[in-house]
């Protein structure tokens, strides 16, 4: 096990530059997930890290040893591809302990470890197959084997979920969870799915055009989103933005929407009067029914069961609504909803930036 | 078949298809069964009885002189050298090329590329000529070694694209997986990528070898003395003055089938493989 440290890397491809100074530590043990848009970089970053492309500048770390010059087999990781990757004319067995034979590592001491890593899996039953006899679930496992065989420093993994059908794929997601709890060697996972993110993460990492937007835990992001694309990225359904002027009387701070409501902020905001802002607000923390409110009207409602969506428009704009509970208003009807002011996310609308309360 | 079409209309769809595929396998084999049947027509049958489907007797005369008191053994055997030998050498190369061509970017790929293709457009007529003069210079008209060359260089093109789509057909995540497993890209080439690009090769050996086996034009004018003909050359050979020996000829040619034949059912394992590599996401 080490930690990954990775320092000012870029990468262009020709004039292209497609990562720019990335700076990123992943602790000993940490459970890291790049998230961010189809073709953001996250495969380039963590391709990198493997030493499947090449460093165009900055320094890559696994543990103390400067990595940018050494060849993925020295490297001691382990990577389960999008694609699987699984050889195609050897059988379970052998794609699983392909590695360790190629380490000159004793037959009986391979036979021992590929056997335990497959029970652990549940392939013991499948060790003589060839990878086309196997479903797209058990390739994904034997991909997860190939790496787990190995006890590598690092376990990297690319989009390893998404080939697989919904049900499964949540299913995959604990199992790779557990299996890191027991094994606790340092990963780094790769996708584009946030709740993944959410989900499985001890830090995310999300990107946008090569470059890191935000690091932090899942709820660091989820409660206080550095800017409007992480807001955006983060969580399901996605927040709600508002754009808004800021109407600033003696202690009283509040923003104004364009049909002329008023949402209270905080008072401590460094926001000047008449500045305009972007205000963002989660769907579940708009309090529908509330007395002291804003009105908006309903276009679509959405009965989840256990909660309600309400699809609604506030200003001009689509506001989402979630509500736990059932409902008995209709499509069309206006209602009544309060927000808090302390649940408001402030945003500067020309910079993206979050606008923090001064402390 | 269409669920829920009646039964009547299934079986005469079926009629339908098997008719059509049997038509184009009659329509395929029809001269090679005429050879078959001239080639077991005595000399004396085959002007006086008219178009018959078989001969009244049956004779494996032709054959047997075929073999015995012609050159045509020899023909036979230089046609299994040069074209062993040029199908070997081929795919060879254009196993390498094709490998590069398929994972490496390098200055000038394009223009290779291109310069490949370009080789493939020239009528063959043109460039006899220059290629006659080149071999003359370098001692290599009438000789086995100046065929397997100029062969050679005339299938490395196709067989240098045909091995690349092979190859592009193998995910470089595979490469990948395996140089992260621990190989070198030699190593990963051998233990990953050549034993999954075996049907390819297979291929590009089959068809370069029927290629070669066929080849007339270059063999015919390069190749002057018995000793060094391709068989191709040697069946002009039945052509007398003032005859054609038919029943000689047709003796020969179903003999010239056979290493073709065995050299297709010995590939046929890969081939099938081969040819559908690539068309299913593995
Ligand atoms: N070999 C390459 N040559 C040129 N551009 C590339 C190459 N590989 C990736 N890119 C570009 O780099 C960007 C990031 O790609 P990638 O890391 O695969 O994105 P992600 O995994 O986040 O979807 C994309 O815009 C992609 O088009
Ligand atoms: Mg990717």
């Amino acid at each position: 096990m080490a930690s990954v440290t990775i320092t000012n890397v870029q990468k262009n491809y020709g004039a292209m530059n497609v990562l720019s100074a990335v700076d990123l530590s992943i602790a000993d043990g940490e459970f890291v997930v790049l998230v961010g848009p189809s073709g953001c970089g996250k495969s380039t970053l963590l391709r990198m890290i493997a030493g499947l492309e090449e460093i165009s500048a900055g320094e890559i770390r696994i543990g103390e040893r400067v990595v940018n010059d050494v060849a993925p087999k020295d490297r001691d990781i382990a990577m389960v591809f999008q694609s699987y990757a699984l050889y195609p004319h050897m059988d379970v067995a052998s794609n699983m302990g392909f590695s360790l034979l190629l380490r000159k590592t004793a037959k009986d001491l391979v036979f021992d470890r590929v056997g335990a890593a497959a029970k652990r899996l549940g392939l013991d039953v499948f060790l003589q197959r060839l990878p086309r006899q196997l479903s797209g679930g058990q390739r994904q496992r034997v991909a997860m084997g190939r790496a787990i065989v190995r006890d590598p420093q690092v376990f990297l993994f690319d989009e390893p979920l998404s080939n697989l059908d919904a049900k499964l794929r949540v299913h995959m997601r604990t199992e790779i969870k557990a299996l890191h709890q027991q094994l606790k060697t340092t990963s780094v996972y790769v996708t584009h799915d946030q709740v993944e993110a959410m989900t499985m993460a001890d830090r995310i990492v999300v990107m946008h055009d090569g470059v890191i937007q935000q690091v932090g835990t899942p709820l660091e992001l989820y409660d206080h989103p550095a800017n409007l694309f992480v807001a955006g990225f983060i969580g399901s359904p996605g927040m709600n933005f508002l754009p808004a002027v800021v109407n600033r009387r003696d202690v009283k701070v509040e923003a104004q929407l364009s049909d002329g409501q008023t949402i209270a902020l905080n008072a401590e905001l460094p926001v000047e009067d008449g500045e305009r802002i972007t205000l963002g607000i989660r769907p579940e923390n708009i309090e529908v029914g509330s007395s002291d409110a804003l009105e908006v009207k309903i276009q679509v409602i959405e009965p989840l069961g256990l909660s309600t969506q309400f699809y609604t428009t506030l200003a001009d704009v689509q506001v989402c609504i979630y509500a736990m509970g059932r409902t008995d208003r209709k499509p069309g009807d206006a209602m009544r909803i309060g927000i808090r002011a302390g649940d408001v996310h402030v945003f500067n609308p020309a910079t993206g930036q979050r606008i923090d309360p001064a402390a | 078949m269409i669920a829920g079409r009646s039964h009547k209309a299934r079986i005469l769809g079926s009629i339908g298809l098997y008719g059509a595929v049997a038509a184009y396998v009659i329509f395929a084999l029809f001269p090679l069964f005429w050879t078959l049947k001239i080639s077991v027509t005595p000399q004396s049958l085959l002007y006086s009885e008219g178009i018959t489907l078989w001969p009244s007797s049956a004779t494996w005369e032709n054959y047997k002189t075929v073999l015995r008191a012609t050159d045509f053994p020899r023909y036979f055997l230089n046609s299994v050298i040069v074209s062993v030998v040029t199908a070997v050498l081929v795919t060879i190369i254009a196993s390498a090329a094709g490998y590069a061509m398929s994972r490496f970017s390098f200055r000038g790929k394009t223009t290779v590329a291109v310069t490949l293709l370009l080789t493939q457009t020239f009528p063959l007529v043109m460039v006899i000529p220059p290629i006659y003069r080149i071999m003359g210079e370098l001692g290599l008209t009438n000789s086995l070694t100046g065929l397997i060359i100029i062969y050679t260089a005339f299938n490395i093109a196709f067989a240098t694209f045909l091995m690349q789509s092979f190859f592009d057909g193998i995910p470089k995540d595979l490469e990948e997986a395996a140089m992260i497993d621990g190989c070198s890209r030699s190593q990963a080439l051998r233990r990953v990528i050549i034993p999954l690009t075996l049907p390819g090769m297979g291929a590009t050996l089959g068809f370069v070898f029927t290629a070669a086996w066929s080849e007339l034009l270059f063999a015919l004018m390069l190749i002057s003395s018995d000793s060094q003909k391709t068989f191709a050359v040697g069946l002009l050979t039945f052509i007398g003055k003032f005859a054609v020996d038919w029943g000689q000829m047709m003796a020969a040619s179903v003999l010239a089938l056979i290493p073709a034949c065995l050299f297709f059912g010995f590939l046929q394992r890969y081939l099938v493989t081969g040819l559908t590599a690539g068309a299913v996401k593995g």
